[in-house]
């Protein structure tokens, strides 16, 4: 005889499990809210960008099994776009009238939602040129090519005039929304950033749980199957990266506004394995690991600022134990525990 | 004196000797991880702070113990390769069931841990290392001045090159190899030990790569981002080739070397990009890479 599980269990789990995620995202929220008031506001606002970062990356690990090598690339160059939109403004392009002349559209300096949508708009623009290269290949050669593009990128950056090269661009002004709240004042500032960050994680929640994110999954699990049953999956994986890049530029332009700079650090390949780092310590696959680890991330680095060097040596040793003892990650084995 | 293309032949062929110079660390570096990949299935990320260990093996030896540049380039890739041995048997045999991800992301880690430990004890500067006494000076060719320790590298990392493509593909050696890339289990079943052979592959590549970082080492300064900043452009260089064949790694790798060297005389502002941008269109025209089997 079967055991069967008394019916009044069966028909209604706790009320705790059937909506963890919706309780879990309601004490984040409301932590993050009122967090301001017991530690340095400025930290949390950077933590949220690079919560956001990776969370945008882990949509790609976790949701397709695409790693990128090469998120830098969008957070970066976001940043550095929202920079000189929201400082200078002025954009130029070559352009091929018979000859290369350069096209110059004088903005004035803009204001910061403008700059970080033109920052946002330009990582999805790099990341459609860069997916439809990546997606050619699988696997670990998905992984190269996105390093080597980014690469590529760091590259330019370091060449081009208006990035400021090694000094990067400095003293971004903040600015005033829709011409209107003054983000000088930190409160304001933060709750823009708490909107951005809780806009963006939802954002990724609705996709993973969409249609179109169950089709994902199914190229992440078997990815001739998906083909044979009809679904365009280079289509859908392009989409897909499209969307992360934009994620991470919108997490990166709002660094920049927030710190009032953009930086060779932020494109350069460190800057890739970090996010990484942040989404495989909290638990690549689960929708709050990547925010956990990024917070943990960050608040090891702010304590350890003192050891200097060493810190890259700590990143490693998290590497290697977290891929061979904890691969499930911090938010990954509470579920497990969770789920008996 | 005379000029190509209005370039002065000196100084095109002086780039392109700096060409072929990068493109044997390209193809020593390419081969040791497409060997590595071709038994392990992991990309070794690490290979870059392998390379720089070799580097900092012979700096360490000559300053220390007074061993000279000829016993380096035997005992660094040694002692660097038992390193390796000990990491595959350490870490990596526990990574073979899983998703390859897992490999590139192991040894990412391992290669920050041996960035940094470098960084800390030896500075982030670059530390100079002397040419040997025996391949000091150069030739006068007439059109260009060829020094003699960069024709060494030269031709000795093509010696290393075509005798590990002769060991893979002609030897009986190789032949092992080559069936347990295919099927480990059916060689395991005819009583060779396919876990030792992987064991010790781990250590041959990475002894390369040491090899390779030797022969730099009085090239370029010996620094503990020397390995870094190279291992990206020679995973773009395996993109390109695609790592189904020894022979294409070791051509791929000299190739984009010299095609390096003349974008540095003819457009220098793209020098540094040349490569990657050769990756894009490879991806576009042939998905596989020019030597690469459709996976």
């Amino acid at each position: 005889m079967e055991r069967v599980a008394p019916p009044s269990q069966a028909a209604k789990p706790s009320f705790l499990r059937a909506n963890a995620e919706t309780i879990a995202f309601a004490v984040m929220a409301v932590g993050l809210a009122i967090a301001p008031f017991f530690t340095y506001p400025l930290f949390l606002m950077q933590a949220m960008c690079f919560a956001l970062f990776a969370c945008a990356f882990n949509l790609l690990i976790g949701y397709v099994g695409l790693l990128s090598f090469g998120h830098a690339l969008y957070f970066g160059w976001a940043s550095y776009l929202a920079a000189h939109l929201a400082k200078v403004g002025v954009i130029s392009f070559p352009i091929w009238f018979g000859s290369w002349r350069w096209i110059v559209i004088p903005f004035p300096p803009l204001s910061p939602e403008l700059a970080i949508l033109g920052g946002t708009l330009f990582a999805a623009l790099l990341g459609l040129l860069a997916g439809l290269l990546a997606i050619r290949r699988q696997g670990i050669y998905f992984a190269m090519i996105t390093l080597a593009l980014a690469q590529m990128m760091f590259f330019f950056a370091l060449q081009a005039k208006f990035t400021g090269g090694e000094d990067g661009i400095q003293a971004v002004p903040r600015g005033h929304l829709f011409g209107l709240i003054d983000l000088k004042n930190e409160a304001a500032m933060y709750i823009v950033v708490l909107f951005i960050f809780l806009g963006g994680f939802l954002l990724i929640y609705r996709i993973i749980h969409s249609p179109f994110g169950e089709v994902l999954k199914a190229i992440r699990e078997n990815e001739p199957r998906a083909i044979s049953l009809g679904y365009k999956t280079d289509r859908y994986k392009l989409i897909a990266f499209v969307l992360s890049a934009a994620l991470a530029g919108l997490a990166g332009s709002t660094k920049a506004i927030v710190l009032q700079l953009a930086s060779l650090t932020d494109v350069n390949w460190p800057m890739s394995g970090e996010v990484v780092l942040m989404s495989l310590v909290g638990g690549l696959g689960t929708i709050f690991g990547p925010v956990v680890g990024s917070f943990v991330i960050l608040l090891m680095q702010y304590k350890l600022s003192v050891v200097g060097e060493w810190v890259l040596v700590i990143q490693g040793i998290i590497f290697v134990s977290c891929v061979l003892l904890f691969r499930r990650g911090i938010v990954g084995e509470i579920a497990a525990r969770f789920k008996g | 004196m005379f000029e190509i293309f209005g370039i002065p032949s000196g100084a095109l062929f002086g780039q392109l000797l700096i060409g072929l110079i990068n493109g044997s660390f390209y193809a020593l570096l390419s081969l040791g991880l497409a060997v590595i990949f071709g038994m392990l299935n992991i990309i070794n990320f690490s290979h870059g702070a392998q390379y720089m260990m070799g580097a900092f093996a012979a700096y360490l030896m000559l300053k220390y113990s007074g061993l000279g540049y000829w016993p380096a380039l035997i005992i660094a890739p040694l002692v660097v390769g038992l390193t390796g041995v000990i990491v595959e048997r350490v870490f990596l045999q526990w990574l073979y069931k899983l998703d390859h991800l897992y490999g590139l992301l192991l040894t990412f880690g391992l290669a920050l841990i041996i960035e940094g430990v470098a960084r800390n004890q030896l500075g982030s500067a670059g530390l100079p290392y002397v040419v040997p006494d025996a391949l000091r000076g150069g030739q006068n060719l007439g059109f260009m001045f060829l020094p003699n320790y960069r024709a060494w590298v030269i031709f000795a990392s093509l010696a290393v090159c075509i005798s590990t493509w002769f060991v893979i593909e002609r030897t009986r050696l190789g032949a092992y190899l080559r069936a347990a890339t295919e099927n480990p289990t059916l060689v395991r079943a005819f009583g060779i030990n396919v876990p030792v052979m992987i064991t010790l592959t781990y250590g041959f590549g990475v002894a390369l790569a040491a090899f390779a970082g030797v022969m730099a080492a009085p090239i370029y300064n010996v620094s503990p981002q020397m390995g870094s900043e190279l291992i990206i452009v020679v995973f773009a260089v395996v993109v390109i080739g695609g790592m189904g064949s020894i022979l294409g790694a070791i051509i791929t790798g000299f190739g984009l070397g010299i095609i390096e060297g003349l974008t540095k005389v003819f457009f220098p502002e793209a020098s540094n990009t040349v490569i990657f941008v050769i990756m894009a269109i490879v991806l576009l025209v042939r998905p596989a890479g020019l030597f690469g089997r459709r996976a």
